[in-house]
């Protein structure tokens, strides 16, 4: 598709529209579509007869990364009505690319949630069954791709949200770690832990996406200093030696056997290539759920704590005093997870409460990150399901908030330690609904991450399927 | 009962980088409303700050200057409150790791030295600034942004007139590290105090009030001296001195209460996750104090020991870098140091007041006030004529000697072009005459005074008063 220069531009553009004409009234993954924009700079890009290797690759963006002048919400009604007047650092590089942004993509209201049922404005579907979620928070990511309305998008990942919803919808989706790209443009959910990042149909299109949108940014301080890579180059096929740490915690208690078999198999595949795994144990693991959901309510209390109803976004009317105007424009204006995870942030954060939870989690932290880093001392990646079960329905366990948490028990280790992760198809469940592979590496070395997911997809079939909508 | 009153300050100083402490926007005072703002200071969803170096160079500079120790780490820390002058409803701060810590600044009251402790000096961006029109309330985010340190001090301050010379002294070090123009007016440095009073003996500090809207040293003192006087009628009559803010009104001079302190507020400080920890190592740290200048207090021994100003001449002097500086280029010039400070503790301060200038903004030089002061000691001009030539410079500026010249100032010595005004003052003043052979020596005062308006002040006063006592023994 990439290298495909006989298709024009326009047409591109022009089937990416078609395709959502015909399929987003069920999938819902757009908020907002920019297509008059799209079809001009898709006229402007055919006519300067650019070639670069993403040149006018429609893609679509998830809408917590502002666009100048095309709205972005964060699926948040106390955004509803904001236009940008900036572009995010990421947008910037996807100009630079020459990839033209067909609208912003639905997700969970600023990126907390793990099935984009709380979106202030629309449920996403899964392509594979409209009945189930699409997994989130970047649920509209994730389903646009899978309903082939787009090849490309950006999501971003605090605690799993690219890789679980990859998953979900059978494509591929890359958290890298964190640092490698600008959070410049990202409405922060938790600073410290998030990351945006590329969800494609296959690896090597990832590869190509995440290289155009790495690199040190003099607007980020947390952007790391490290070179740029040519990530597509790495994709040789060759695993041979290759060692491979499965932690016996990632295949426990909670995961279901379609999906323990699932990755026993992708074991056996990447067996079959001349790697070799061995089980290790994360011991700290077990309390990323609870170290993560202190550490990012913590940072998420402080972080939406400006929209306030004074200089953008939506303000409740009729107040009559300051303080008045701030409780109902943020009544009025965040959903209930949000208000939940406020609430959680600021207590954890509450003098008397710092040290016995913000501070504790802190030290958690630390420790699961020393897990890491100890596994891989003596392995090049290590390997998982990337959920512990395939897409549950739309309202099966919305109202049940920590059974919705334990869903990202397996994606959110990754984010405390800072870690790169990906998650490629590996099979689908008995309900057809796909399930996916996760694969961790090592600091910076999404190269070997990408070479092994490659070399995974290339032996196997999954990534080729494609929903019946 | 005798109670001793015990003083703490909290000082904010903006510091004049030309690029505020997070975005790439101007930090100068004085522009239309929202001008100096990025997306980053009005706290747009998806910003992220950038620390700008200079100004952790000027806080540690500042620091060093009033004897801190730097720290090898210092973190941020996110300061959560709600107010629309904050637009990101978080203040980044410092909490746990300031910048510096553990200094203090030597003050001098009634001819007493005594050190007063600083217990840190962090470093923060300023807020924006509200203006409150009727039903409405404008936001100005200029400010927003502007790198500020607060340097908080120890309660060591025991009256309102330390108080007084503890500012007047740390206003003087941060001005000549020229961090900071430390302009009350403006904003740029601001104060906070908080005060409370115990029986004298008692080691533990009584509940204090803050007190705030203080907006000059004088009304720090002012504000100070109500206060430690209401505070120990509130006790003497039987009462609780209650933990509360008060703002001093200028018009009364009394403190008024704004609210009761219920505890402390909470803050939610916690290290901000956008900014990396700063490192200050010792090559980084030498560097900036290679670049802090002479301090007013070695100043003020130079001063005395080399040039053998008086005390309180040099004292004085060095209070302001600005004078200090012109006084050593007077000096320098060619000007006797005694009348070189002489001028520029009277005249000089006299003018400025008067016309509510600063001295940068007249036309008054180094150069040209060396060169009056040399035709004063030569004598080519009188003292009072020395005061029409030093307004003439300090207003338009230009060359004494030539402005002596042009407008016909010199003294006049000449013994024959005086004995004429000596003369004409005797023949029109008969009575005079009279008063002084009958024993009234005024009466000699009266007839230099009417020489004097008759020469315009030319007339060397001392040929006069010599002239004077000749001609007339000889009537």
């Amino acid at each position: 598709m990439l290298e495909k220069k006989e298709v024009s531009i326009p047409d591109l553009v022009d089937e990416s529209f078609k395709r959502i004409a015909a399929v987003d009234s069920d999938v819902k993954a757009f908020i907002t579509l920019d297509e008059e924009n799209a079809r001009k700079q898709a006229d402007e890009a055919q006519s300067a007869g650019k070639t670069g290797i993403l040149t006018g690759i429609p893609i679509g963006v998830k809408d917590n990364i502002v666009t100048k002048g095309l709205r972005t919400t964060a699926a948040s009604q106390i955004l509803h009505n904001f236009d940008p007047i900036y572009d995010a650092t990421v947008v910037n590089k996807l100009r630079e690319a020459g990839t033209i942004t067909v609208g912003k993509l639905n997700m969970d209201e600023f990126a907390m949630g793990s099935s984009t049922e709380n979106s202030s404005f629309q449920k996403t579907r899964n392509p594979w069954n409209l009945d189930h979620v699409p997994g989130g928070s970047s649920g509209g990511s994730a389903a646009s791709v899978a309903a082939g309305e787009v090849p490309f998008s950006l999501g971003s990942d605090t605690g799993g949200s690219i890789r679980q919803p990859a998953s979900f919808c059978g494509v591929v989706g890359m958290k890298p770690t964190y640092g490698r790209v600008s959070r410049f443009g990202l409405i922060a959910f938790a600073s410290s832990l998030d990351q945006i990042g590329p969800i494609t149909r296959n690896v090597e299109d990832n590869a190509h996406l995440l290289e155009a949108i790495v690199g040190i940014d003099s607007y980020d301080s947390t952007s790391a200093n490290v070179p740029g890579e040519n990530f597509a180059a790495s994709l040789t096929g060759d695993i041979k030696g290759l060692r491979i740490a499965v932690p016996k915690e990632y295949l426990g208690e909670g995961v279901t056997e379609e999906v323990k078999q699932s990755i026993l198999a992708a074991l056996k595949v990447l067996e079959g290539l001349g790697a070799t795994w061995e089980e290790v144990s994360l011991p700290h693991s077990k309390y990323g759920v609870a170290t993560y959901y202190l550490l990012a309510s913590s940072e998420a209390s402080s972080n939406l704590a400006r929209f306030d109803g004074i200089r953008y976004g939506y303000r409740a009317e009729n107040a009559d005093n300051l303080i008045e105007l701030y409780k109902k424009t943020r009544a009025e204006g965040f959903g209930d997870e949000v208000k939940r995870r406020i609430m959680l942030g600021t207590f954890a954060l509450s003098s008397g409460y710092y040290d016995a939870y913000y501070k504790k989690a802190q030290q958690v932290r630390t420790l699961i990150k020393k897990d890491f880093e100890d596994v891989l001392e003596n392995y090049d990646v290590i390997i998982g399901p990337t959920t512990p079960t395939p897409a549950f329905k739309i309202g099966e366990i919305i109202d049940d908030p920590l059974t919705m948490y334990a869903n990202d028990i397996l994606t959110i280790p990754v984010n405390l330690a800072g870690v790169p992760g990906i998650s490629v198809p590996c099979g689908f469940a008995e309900n057809g609904l796909p399930l996916g592979l996760q694969i961790i590496g090592h600091h910076f070395d999404e190269k070997t991450v990408y070479r092994v997911a490659h070399a995974y997809e290339q032996a196997t079939d999954f990534h080729k399927q494609k929903p019946g909508l | 009962m005798q109670f001793e009153t015990v003083i703490g300050l909290e000082v904010h100083v903006e510091l004049k980088t030309n690029s505020k402490i997070f975005s790439s926007a101007p930090a100068h005072f004085g522009a239309e409303p929202n001008t100096n703002t990025t997306v980053i200071d009005l706290g747009y969803p998806g910003v992220l700050p950038v620390m700008n170096e200079k100004a952790v160079e000027f806080a540690m500079k500042a620091a060093m200057a009033i004897n801190c120790e730097i720290a090898e780490e210092s973190i941020w820390d996110r300061k959560n409150y709600f107010y629309p002058d904050n637009p990101k409803a978080y203040q980044v701060s410092q909490n746990d790791k300031p910048i510096g810590e553990h200094g203090w600044v030597e003050i001098e009251v009634n001819g007493e030295t005594k050190r007063i402790g600083i217990t840190r000096l962090h470093l923060e961006e300023d807020a924006g600034k509200l203006t409150h029109a009727g039903k409405h309330s404008l936001c100005d985010y200029n400010r927003q942004g502007t790198p500020l340190v607060e340097i908080v001090s120890e309660p060591d301050i025991r009256t309102p007139e330390e108080a007084y010379a503890f500012l007047e002294k740390l206003k003087a070090i941060i001005q000549y590290t020229e961090v900071s123009d430390c302009k009350m007016e403006e904003g740029s440095l601001r104060c906070d105090a908080n005060i409370s009073i115990r029986p004298f003996g008692q080691d533990e500090f009584g509940t204090r009030t803050e007190l705030k809207n203080l907006n000059s040293f004088n009304f720090v003192r002012k504000g100070l001296e109500y206060e430690e006087k209401r505070q120990a009628e509130v006790v003497s009559s039987g009462g609780k001195v209650e933990q509360e803010t008060r703002r001093f009104d200028e018009s009364t001079g009394k403190t008024i209460l704004m609210r009761v302190k219920e505890g402390s507020d909470d803050y939610r400080y916690f290290p901000e996750p956008d900014l990396l920890p700063v490192y200050i190592d010792d090559e980084w740290k030498e560097r900036v104090r290679s670049s802090i200048p002479e301090l007013p207090d070695t100043r003020k021994k130079r001063y005395m020991e080399e040039l053998g100003l008086p005390a309180h001449d040099a004292k004085i002097l060095t209070m302001s870098k600005d004078i200090a500086d012109f006084f050593e280029a007077t000096v320098a010039a060619g000007a006797g140091a005694k009348q070189a400070s002489n001028w520029l503790m009277g005249e000089v301060p006299a003018y400025l007041n008067a016309e509510g200038k600063e001295l940068s903004e007249t036309k008054l030089t180094p150069e040209n006030l060396a060169g009056m002061i040399a035709l004063l000691e030569k004598g080519t001009i009188s003292s009072k004529i020395a005061k029409t030539v030093f307004k003439e410079i300090i207003e338009n500026g230009g060359n004494a000697e030539a402005i002596v010249k042009e407008k016909g100032l010199v003294q006049i010595s000449d013994e024959s072009a005086l004995l004429k005004f000596v003369n004409d003052a005797l023949d029109a003043n008969p009575q005079s005459i009279a008063d002084f052979k009958e024993g009234k020596k005024k009466a000699i005062g009266f007839l230099v005074g009417q020489i004097m308006k008759a020469s315009k002040g030319q007339a060397n006063p001392q040929a006069i008063n010599k002239l004077l006592a000749e001609e007339i023994q000889k009537r």
